[in-house]
């Protein structure tokens, strides 16, 4: 008995896999039905809507990048205290010090990767009229996705403390400042400010809710790690979960009919 | 001129020289297929003859770069060349009417360029032309920037899976109108998941990580000095992805570029499965059947978007002033800014002079003709066009359904009309209550 026989006899790894190796025609259907990661795909699909000249497997990429940046993420949140006073150092270190300072690298390249596959899967998905019935909640799931994901990169933007990311976010968020009704420099707000009471000002409105100051300072720092490392990778991991169940309710990947 | 290039560097040339490389590499594929495929001249030299020679000019000027380049023969963008893009591709609107044409170009002329031995050209003028561009030192600050190299990538790619996208449909067209069966009907039997899919997951996870480590080691991401709130950089710029919305800050207040625009372009996305009543094209690439909903969508996504990022991101220098590819970022340049309201173009060329007043009702009638206006344009276009030109989606959407899609048509619009009346008329703003902080 070699080896690799040897070892899927053991009773440890039948423990783990519940199935014969996937060498046949059964065993590749059981394969496909008892294993929780695999358990995301149907049994069997439809050749074309595996093609990647069909899907680019966009999607699928996207997904990818959003684990690559879950597991990168979360090593560098062991190096990183979003602090005013370790911030950047301790970016600096991952720059010039840590052994796992590439991370950093994959986690920002990643990050920008992301977004631009999100694009392209969004544009794959129009070109072949996928939003169209029966897909259509589907669609709108997917352009949440695409404004999280945005929002995550934007976020993450701020918190290696540096001028590019200070000044990246003064930018974006000086935009909040604008809302109609709820910023103090947008059409609007005045009418909240009647008859002597000061609702919206520089300390309550919108752009103080985004940085929780009226500047780009340590509150706005706590604000943005938590939603980059835990509020936003949430509620992204339930809409994948719903947009991934959503495709097979839906019947699979899109097909002429 | 005793040093041409003075910025020229042995670790630039090195540079470049890995530029002709991959250019190369790539070409000797091409000729290796050509060579398969495309056959011979009349007299019998097989076309791929002509490859052979341009690939074996790339490879030579590879190595050139990578031995002992002579400073007075250097193969470099061509200084009148140089100015003279400077000089007359130096604005904003023009980029942006240059790039709609482009767009126009790319559907008129789908059947040509989606030739695989026309795309295969166009690609190497573009490595050339940019090869080229990087023996210019400001081009080369500009792009080099280690956080904008992915959207210079982002360029190749979306033009790559643009062409994929034109080609699939072109074909698919064709087949519709000779009656054959789609593409994506033939060959198109059931298969197991495993081994199918999951082995092409596998290898792209594979490929896609080895990507971004070699990515990672290549390039290290960029860290500045530490952040400080009393040195503001010029310019300041948003992340890249949204550099877009901030070129239209050139146009209109943060209130609409940065609030109510991001809004109806969301709003808009969210509700085109819902506008697009259209039933065919569902599943499969075409052009013919969608040619309105494609040309929309491709036109939010290339000149609205992916141009604007690139003007943004390359073109926006210090002040959010234009410079040209190969420009030094001044940050001394002045552009004279002397736009003004319609307001004031309607009373003074009435001869009436601007109504005074600070009360609301002074301001409501001094910006009279530009509220007028903006009412008119959401309210009373959307039926008129109903009744005329879209007659044809009014009567099978009804009317709840073509407002929005009317509107937001119309809000597509609103940018490219607004940077032509800048540019025509100088002209600030259509509604200009800045009292109320409410312009438009
Ligand atoms: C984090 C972002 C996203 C992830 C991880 C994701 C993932 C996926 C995956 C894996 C598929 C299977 C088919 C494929 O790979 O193309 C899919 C399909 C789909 N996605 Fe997404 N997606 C995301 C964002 C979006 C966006 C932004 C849209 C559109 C606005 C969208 C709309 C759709 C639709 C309509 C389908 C069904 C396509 C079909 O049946 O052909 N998704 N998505």
């Amino acid at each position: 008995m070699s080896v690799g026989d040897y070892i899927r006899n053991s009773q440890i790894w039948k423990s783990v896999f519940r199935h014969p190796a996937p060498t046949d025609r059964r065993n590749r259907v059981v394969v496909m039905l008892t294993n929780f990661f695999l358990h995301l795909h149907p049994v069997s699909i439809k050749q074309q809507g595996i093609a990647l000249s069909y899907t680019w497997c966009m999607g699928g990429i996207t997904f990818f990048l959003f684990l690559v940046e879950t597991i990168t993420g979360v090593l560098l949140m062991f190096y990183y205290r979003p602090t005013l006073e370790w911030a950047f150092y301790d970016i600096q270190a991952l720059r010039d010090v840590q052994t796992l300072g590439i991370m950093r690298e994959i986690h920002r390249w990643g990050a920008h990767a992301m977004v631009i596959t999100v694009w392209l899967h969004m544009y794959r998905v129009f070109l072949t009229g996928s939003y169209k019935p029966p897909r259509e909640f589907n669609w709108v799931i997917g352009v949440l996705l695409l404004v999280l994901t945005l929002l995550l990169s934007f976020t993450g933007y701020l918190l290696p403390w540096d001028q590019l990311a200070i000044w990246a976010i003064t930018v974006g968020s000086n935009m909040a400042k604008a809302t109609p009704g709820l910023g103090t420099e947008g059409p609007g707000f005045q009418l909240f400010n009647t008859s002597g009471y000061e609702l919206i000002t520089n300390a309550s409105d919108a752009k103080f809710l985004l940085l929780g100051g009226r500047f780009v300072g340590e509150a706005t720092l706590n604000r943005f790690y938590i939603l980059h490392c835990v509020a936003i990778p949430l509620v992204v991991s339930g809409l994948i979960a719903i947009h991934f169940w959503r495709v097979r309710k839906d019947g699979g990947i899109s097909q002429p009919l | 001129m005793l040093n041409p290039h003075p910025d020229l560097t042995p670790s630039v040339l090195v540079g470049l020289g890995w530029f002709y490389l991959v250019i190369f590499l790539m070409n000797l594929l091409w000729t290796i297929r050509s060579f398969k495929v495309d056959g011979e001249y009349r007299n019998g030299m097989p076309k791929a003859s002509l490859w052979a020679v341009y690939t074996s000019i790339v490879m030579m000027l590879s190595f050139y770069h990578f031995t002992y380049p002579v400073e007075g023969f250097m193969f470099s963008m061509p200084l009148a060349f140089k100015d003279f893009f400077d000089a007359y591709f130096s604005n904003p609107v023009l980029y942006f009417f240059l790039t709609i044409l482009g767009l126009w170009a790319m559907i008129q002329f789908r059947e040509w360029w989606t030739k695989p031995t026309v795309a295969w050209v166009l690609l190497n003028c573009s490595l050339i032309f940019m090869t080229l561009s990087l023996t210019d030192y400001d081009f080369r600050q500009i792009v080099g920037k280690p956080d904008n190299v992915p959207i210079v990538a982002m360029l190749f790619i979306v033009a790559f899976f643009t062409w994929i996208y034109f080609r699939r449909a072109v074909d698919n067209d064709r087949r519709i109108d000779e009656g054959r069966p789609l593409f994506e009907q033939e060959d198109n039997d059931k298969v197991l998941v495993w081994p199918d899919l999951v082995y092409t997951e596998l290898i792209c996870m594979v490929v896609l990580t080895a990507v971004l480590v070699f990515w990672g080691i290549a390039l290290q991401a960029p860290l500045e000095e530490p952040a400080s709130s009393m040195k503001t950089p010029n310019p300041s710029k948003a992340p890249w992805y949204f550099l877009g919305l901030q070129e239209m800050l050139v146009y209109f207040d943060p209130w609409l570029a940065g609030v109510v625009l991001p809004s109806i372009i969301l709003g808009g996305l969210i509700a085109v499965p819902y506008i697009d009543f259209n039933k065919a094209g569902n599943g499969y690439y075409s052009f013919k059947e969608r040619s309105f909903a494609i040309t929309t969508f491709l036109f939010g996504f290339m000149p609205l978007w992916v141009a604007l990022i690139v003007l943004g991101t390359f073109l926006r220098g210090p002040n959010w002033n234009f410079f040209g590819i190969y420009e030094y970022w001044d940050v001394h340049k002045v552009e004279a800014a002397n736009n003004v309201n319609l307001s004031e173009f309607f009373w003074n060329g009435l001869g009436l002079g601007i109504p005074k007043g600070s009360g609301v009702g002074d301001i409501l009638l001094r910006e009279s003709p530009g509220i007028i206006l903006t009412i008119v344009y959401f309210a009373a276009l959307p039926p008129v066009l109903g009744l005329t030109v879209l007659r044809k989606y009014f009567v099978r959407m009804g009317v709840l359904r073509f407002l929005v899609f009317s509107n937001l048509i119309l809000w597509m619009a609103i940018l490219p009309i607004k940077m032509l009346l800048r540019w025509a008329f100088a002209l600030k703003y259509i509604v200009g209550i800045p009292e109320f902080f409410f312009n438009i």
